[in-house]
């Protein structure tokens, strides 16, 4: 279990990372979503004792990571997957931390063989490892020392859609063993595919959290019309307000009423209908995306709305 | 009575949902000392500066045999001459050890495995130290073969004009060139900085000095009580008195110490990137 609590990152007077409070539990994989210099990385190096903290706190396990007398043993951590020295081999990478965290040596052997490195591989020097293979040796030094909690950044980076996929069912059988999973990604879908429960950060900031079923759930009805202009205001009039998406180069409108109500109200209004279905994560998308916007987009709130 | 059983579901919650994980214990220095000083061997780059040490100790004790006069085929000589690729090899050593933490970038994991940072630089001081120490007893036992081998071929007696209390002069005045090397990558956890810093401590700074000195009466009298190098280098001629001592206490604590000190506090509180 990982505790944040009111998590604070100043630097000079940007703040990287503000106020931020959620938990990991046991037994999940929590996806921790947002763009490029949301401030995951910052929040995660905290976690593990690799940056201070302005003011908040973080826990692992009930203590702060400085406090495990052993930290490779409980908390499995893969920060970035290329901070490695070139010149040593896979295997020397795994022999290092098997041997600080005071492990059978077999591990190396096991590790390499559960992220499916071959033997020829592993006695390769990473320099020449492709960011996919970086990325399992990472992971197979995460899992070394049989930890509880496992805190990997962007660990999909680099992976092909298999890869991911493996990476997905290795993370679930590792939550369905009771272990606690935190892992960060800028790529919504990565997170949809693989998290139970989902937070979302944006310029420091908390902006969503919860189940990805609440989330998705939240989401209410994805409806693209013929004229969608004259869709939305027939969904204001009878009193369900939408919101214009685009997404995949298609305009969409997005509203809480249901596909029934949206149906009917389109019938009424004499307005064709090119696609009507639950939204389906389209509101957390949008969410999303409105983060990774470098300008806030009120336009569209304010034409559709 | 009833037949139905409820089903009990029993889910694998394996080994990470056990009641109680046992605690686990400390990691005792030696084992972080132990892969650190692996750390020094296991890349290329590491293990032929490593070999480096004996490689130039045979060159510079092949030199010797070659073009020293046959008076000069003694102990004193060889040592002397394996002593001066030492003063250079042995600090790149000791920087190296602390920046590639940084440059390499290695830094991530080892704190993250060790996150009290002070004994992880602890284990390498310590390993930098016991690696000079058998760097230097390596080379002198090189010179020694050197010195059995040249007097033969010279046709000269084999002299071992150099006493232990020598012995113990060079190794300070290595030690101290090498804790200077630790401390420039303390202070600049960045390779190519470190070995810079280092050569303008070792070549540039001492040509500054003399300058002054031959220029400057009162930088004459001032340069024992203000030049490290002067001092550090001075042991490996050896006698030093009282006075010489407080003269490297006093520089040592100025140039070395503190910048270490400095140095360690910064690596303390620095961010891991």
């Amino acid at each position: 279990m990982i505790t944040i609590s009111h998590l604070t990152k100043t630097y000079g007077g940007f703040r990287a990372v503000d106020d931020v409070t959620f938990t990991a539990q046991p037994g999940r994989v929590t996806g921790f979503l947002g763009p490029n210099g949301a401030g995951k990385s910052t929040t995660m190096r905290i976690m593990v004792g690799l940056t201070p903290a302005t003011t908040g706190e973080a826990t692992i396990l009930g203590r702060r990571f400085s406090e495990l007398p052993n930290p490779g043993r409980e908390v499995g951590v893969l920060l970035d997957a290329s901070a490695q020295h070139a010149g040593r081999t896979g295997r020397e990478i795994l022999t290092l931390a098997q041997r600080t965290m005071r492990m059978p040596k077999s591990r190396v052997a096991e590790m390499l063989e559960v992220v499916s490195l071959t033997d020829e591989e592993a006695g390769r020097r990473v320099r020449d490892y492709s960011l996919g293979m970086r990325q399992r040796l990472g992971i197979a030094a995460a899992l070394i020392g049989d930890p509880e909690v496992l805190i990997l950044d962007e660990p999909a980076n680099g992976l092909d859609p298999a890869g991911i996929r493996w990476m997905r069912d290795l993370l679930r059988g590792y939550a369905d063993q009771g272990g606690t999973v935190l892992l960060s990604s800028h790529l919504l879908h990565e997170i949809e595919v693989i998290a139970d429960d989902i937070v979302v950060i944006g310029q420091g900031r908390v902006v969503a959290q919860g189940t990805k079923h609440e989330l998705l759930e939240a989401a209410g009805t994805y409806v693209r019309a013929t004229d969608p202009a004259r869709l939305a205001a027939a969904l204001v009039a009878a009193g369900h307000p939408a919101e214009q998406i685009t997404g995949l180069g298609q305009q969409g409108l997005r509203t809480d009423a249901s596909t029934e109500q949206v149906g009917e109200v389109a019938l009424a209004a004499g307005i064709a209908l090119r696609e009507l279905r639950p939204a389906d994560g389209a509101g957390l998308e949008e969410m999303f995306l409105a983060l990774t916007a470098d300008t806030q987009r009120d336009d569209t709130q304010g034409e559709a709305a | 009575m009833s037949t139905a059983t409820i089903p009990v579901t029993t889910t694998d919650v394996g080994q990470h949902a056990r009641a109680a994980r046992p605690t686990y214990a400390p990691i005792p220095m030696r084992t972080v000392m132990g892969v650190e000083l692996r750390k020094m061997f296991d890349t290329r780059s590491g293990f032929w500066l490593m070999a480096s040490v004996v490689i130039l100790a045979v060159i510079a004790t092949g030199a010797v045999i070659l073009f020293a006069p046959d008076a000069d085929i003694t102990y004193d000589s060889f040592a002397g001459a394996i002593g001066i690729p030492m003063t250079i090899v042995l600090p790149i050593i000791a920087a190296l050890s602390i920046t590639s933490e940084w440059s390499q970038r290695t830094g991530l994991t080892t704190f993250t495995m060790v996150p009290s940072r002070s004994r992880v630089v602890l284990a390498k001081l310590l390993d930098t130290v016991l690696v000079g120490i058998a760097s230097i007893l390596v080379a002198l036992a090189v010179g020694a073969l050197g010195n059995v081998v040249g007097s033969q071929l010279a046709g000269v007696p084999t002299t071992w004009d150099m006493t232990v209390s020598e012995v113990l002069y060079i190794l300070a005045g290595n030690g101290l060139g090498l804790l200077m090397g630790f401390t420039l990558g303390v202070l600049f956890r960045n390779s190519a900085a470190a070995i810079v810093g280092y050569f303008v401590y070792a070549m540039v700074l001492p040509t500054l000095s003399a300058l002054l000195a031959s220029a400057q009466d009162w930088y004459a009298d001032a340069q024992p009580w203000v030049d490290f190098q002067w001092n550090q280098t001075g042991l490996f001629d050896g006698g030093y008195g009282p006075t010489e001592w407080t003269q490297l206490l006093v520089t040592g604590t100025i140039w070395l110490l503190l910048p270490l000190a400095f140095g360690l506090w910064r690596v303390l509180r620095s961010e891991v990137k």
